[in-house]
């Protein structure tokens, strides 16, 4: 496979998987604004950090709806946007046409000018359909690729890619709200708290599955320990590493021979299986979190390395 | 002019029985219904086309008119016949372009039209490429002006475009009215793509000693015919580079892959001559392969079409292939040119000056449609301004009378109207000279227009060529 072709299909599952990551980020603010003596400001707020696309709007004491939908849902100039994720995957799907099945480029092609049009105010009053629309476009891609797309080489790239944004998405959703997670916040106890824990779980379309899991029963450390250690819940860091390491793995044999990222992911999955969740609050979230990230980068570097992208 | 669909008379011409009886049956408020459908499946296919200079949406679709455009199985022999007899002389043509200058020693064509071309290319003297070919798809434009009459219009022999038109038309026809190639009356087309690479297979290069790995060479996705490029790449099951995934090492070259780097032995490559290699052409192309020239003349790589092939379609050394049919293969043309004045001669070029008003003009090197003039639809101003081009660079330009171009039914806003066609078949060339039977067939939407380029607002049709 050309290494060109390799490079867009990784970061066409990048740029899908921001799209989608980024519609249920707003999608959890929109809500937290909303709810009864919430700091609308502040749930704005942490919803452009937790992007990490938009530094000036964090910065911005005048922050609102109304700036991130225009920042994070429609902006051309922020490459992260929904707008700018949804072209850019096309584009790169453009650029290598003979790599994507037609129920896949159909899926990137439909509808991918609906938001070049609109304006922040319309944007604002649609926002719920407009976010579950974008949700469904990268459900759509997501489908027609699991359907289609024959299991080689191209596929491994694809999903890395998907994998790797994932990860990274949920870890700096972590970065961001880690606090509200934290031991003596925990103190405080009520109604606020409650909101602030599940809007986490929220942002990573994971308040249903965590019931399944924990029994309903909200706690710091079970949050942390779903989103980060359960291998069963596929936004968790431990699920996205795991698929990782074994499409890796899977690349290696095809091609017959052993790559520096395979050993990058290796050790991640290693560590998650070894730490408990209370070991790694004693030895601090932040600091896990701050290290997953890091390591999440480089891993994307060295397999661009690895694979001469 | 002639009407391909109805004589005279108003009866339905033999080979337009079939389209007659399925307008009649359909209506033509469905089949307007249909003509919609159909634009919707162009588009979400995503088959565009961008035109250079005008700005607007880069991704514009063709129009396509649905109404099939149909040669019988007679016309097509001799269609077929002609094309093919073309394209082996203008192979041959420039071979000895490169070679012996044969043509130009006998007096049959002026030495200065070809060695003083900007398509002639001095560094391909005395290359010999695989099988002796240069031009390995020849794109013939055709224009019918009577019942028997056909007559070309000029030749592509670098990288004919919209092929693709021809495939996808078809295959949206049948996608769409399955029941009308039930008979099995219509020659298929679809074999095009698998005949091309067998083209492309049989000129690899003498280094070659495997199978040999053949790629399509793009610009880049920006281009106007990517999509055509993607398409074929995909059909043939190659890859589809770009000029920074190939490179040049120990005399061949090569493209960068997620396995390392892979031997390439046949590009077939839609990137014009001097943007190849900017260190044999333009150094200031971003486009092209360092070395890639050399890696060509020592026998590593074959370049499709070989580099300095223009030099045959260009609009001055057209008037002469009707000769070097006669020259080179010994036989009578089959396909007739079209009268050409070439303003290089002082006689031609005071007749055409006289005659502005009834002739078309255009630039020997130009394409597309581009800085033409139309004699007839012009205004006085446009035609005074033309004068005064042709005066002061009398070389730059020929002339050819208005044809009456034949017309073929399309499905207007009114019903079924009647519009000018041309006609590109793409012969390819390999080992044997292979032509699928059917082309692109363009249409002048226009009302009354007779310029049929995409560029000018022109459209597509399906082409049938009817089984004997």
């Amino acid at each position: 496979m050309l290494s060109r072709t390799a490079e867009n299909l990784f970061w066409m599952g990048r740029y899908m998987e921001r799209a989608d990551a980024t519609a249920r980020l707003i999608e959890m603010g929109y809500r937290m604004a909303m709810l009864p003596g919430s700091n609308e400001q502040e749930e704005w707020r942490s919803v452009a950090a937790a992007s990490g696309s938009a530094p000036d709007i964090v910065a911005n004491p005048n922050v609102d709806a109304k700036l991130v939908v225009q920042r994070l849902l429609l902006d051309p100039d922020n490459h992260s946007s929904i707008r700018s994720c949804l072209t850019s995957a096309r584009a790169n799907g453009r650029a290598i046409r003979t790599a994507l099945t037609q129920d896949m480029w159909e899926a990137l092609n439909d509808g991918w000018r609906q938001l070049g049009q609109m304006d922040p105010d319309t944007a604002l009053k649609n926002l719920p359909s407009l976010l579950e629309w974008a949700k469904n476009r990268t459900a759509a891609f997501r489908g027609a690729s699991e359907i289609s797309l024959l299991r080689n080489d191209g596929y491994y790239f694809l999903r890395m890619g998907g994998l790797i944004e994932r990860a990274d998405m949920t870890l700096r959703l972590l970065d961001v709200k880690y606090y509200v997670l934290l031991p003596e916040t925990d103190v405080v106890g009520g109604g606020r708290d409650y909101h602030q824990w599940t809007s986490v779980l929220r942002a990573t379309s994971a308040l249903r599955a965590y019931h399944h899991v924990y029994k309903g029963d909200y706690t710091p450390w079970g949050i942390a320990d779903f989103l980060i250690l359960n291998s069963t819940f596929p936004r968790s860091v431990a699920y996205c590493y795991r698929q990782i390491s074994r499409f890796l793995d899977d690349l290696a044999e095809l091609y017959g021979e052993t790559s520096s990222p395979q050993s990058v992911a290796g050790d991640m999955v290693q560590q998650l299986d070894r730490i408990g969740i209370e070991e790694l609050f004693q030895n601090g979230l932040h600091e896990f979190v701050s290290g997953a990230i890091t390591t999440t980068r480089r891993l994307s570097t060295e397999i661009s390395k690895a694979y001469h992208f | 002019m002639y009407n391909e669909m109805f004589a005279d008379d108003r009866s339905v011409r033999g080979p337009y029985e079939k389209i007659a009886e399925w307008i009649e049956a359909s209506g033509v408020d469905l089949l307007q219904l249909r003509q919609s459908e159909a634009e919707a499946i162009f588009r979400k296919i995503g088959i565009t086309f961008a035109v250079y200079g005008e700005g607007g949406d880069p991704e514009r679709l063709i129009p396509f008119d649905l109404i099939p455009r149909v040669f019988g199985a007679s016309e097509w022999r001799k269609l077929s016949r002609g094309i093919k007899q073309r394209s082996r002389a203008l192979n041959a043509f420039l071979y000895d372009v490169y070679h012996r200058g044969e043509i130009m020693r006998a007096g049959i064509i002026p030495e200065e039209l070809v060695y003083q071309n900007e398509a002639f290319l001095p560094e391909m003297v005395g290359v010999d490429p695989p099988g002796k070919v240069y031009s390995h798809i020849v794109g013939v434009d055709i224009v019918r002006t009577d019942g028997d009459k056909f007559q070309v219009l000029e030749d592509n022999c670098r990288t004919p475009s919209g092929v693709s038109y021809m495939l996808e038309n078809r295959e949206i026809m049948m996608r769409m009215f399955p029941q009308l190639f039930q008979a099995g009356i219509v020659e298929g087309v679809e074999s095009y793509p698998s005949l091309l690479k067998k083209t492309l297979e049989e000129v690899a290069p003498i280094k070659c000693d495997d199978d040999p790995t053949v790629v399509l060479l793009t610009p880049g996705s920006l281009n106007s015919a990517y999509y055509e490029h993607s398409f074929l790449a995909d059909l043939m099951g190659i890859e589809l580079v770009e000029p920074q995934d190939l490179f040049v090492e120990n005399g061949l070259c090569w493209m960068r892959t997620t396995r390392g780097p892979q031997r390439v032995d046949v590009i077939y490559r839609r990137i014009d001559d001097t943007y190849i290699d900017p260190l044999q052409f333009k150094s200031d192309s971003l486009l092209g392969v360092p070395g890639i020239f050399n890696v060509y003349r020592s026998g590593g790589v074959t370049l499709c079409s070989a580099p300095g092939a223009g030099v045959a379609d260009d609009k001055a050394i057209y008037v002469f292939v009707p000769d070097m049919i006669k020259f080179y293969l010994g036989e009578k043309p089959i396909l007739e040119n079209v009268q050409t004045w070439r303003c290089a001669e002082p006689d031609d070029c005071k007749y055409v000056i006289e005659n502005l008003k009834d002739l078309v003009v255009k630039r020997v090197h130009g394409s597309g449609g581009y800085g033409m003039l139309i004699g007839p639809h012009a205004t006085k101003k446009e035609i005074e301004a033309f004068r005064a081009k042709i005066k002061a660079n009398p070389s730059e330009f020929i002339a050819q009378p208005t044809l009456d171009l034949s017309t073929a039914p399309i499905l207007g806003s009114e019903g079924i109207e009647e519009r000018h066609v041309d006609f590109r078949p793409y012969c390819l060339v390999g080992k044997d000279i292979r032509l699928t039977p059917g082309g692109l067939t363009r249409v002048a939407l226009k009302k009354g227009s007779l310029v049929v380029n995409s560029s000018q607002g022109g459209g597509v049709k399906d082409t049938w060529i009817l089984a004997d």
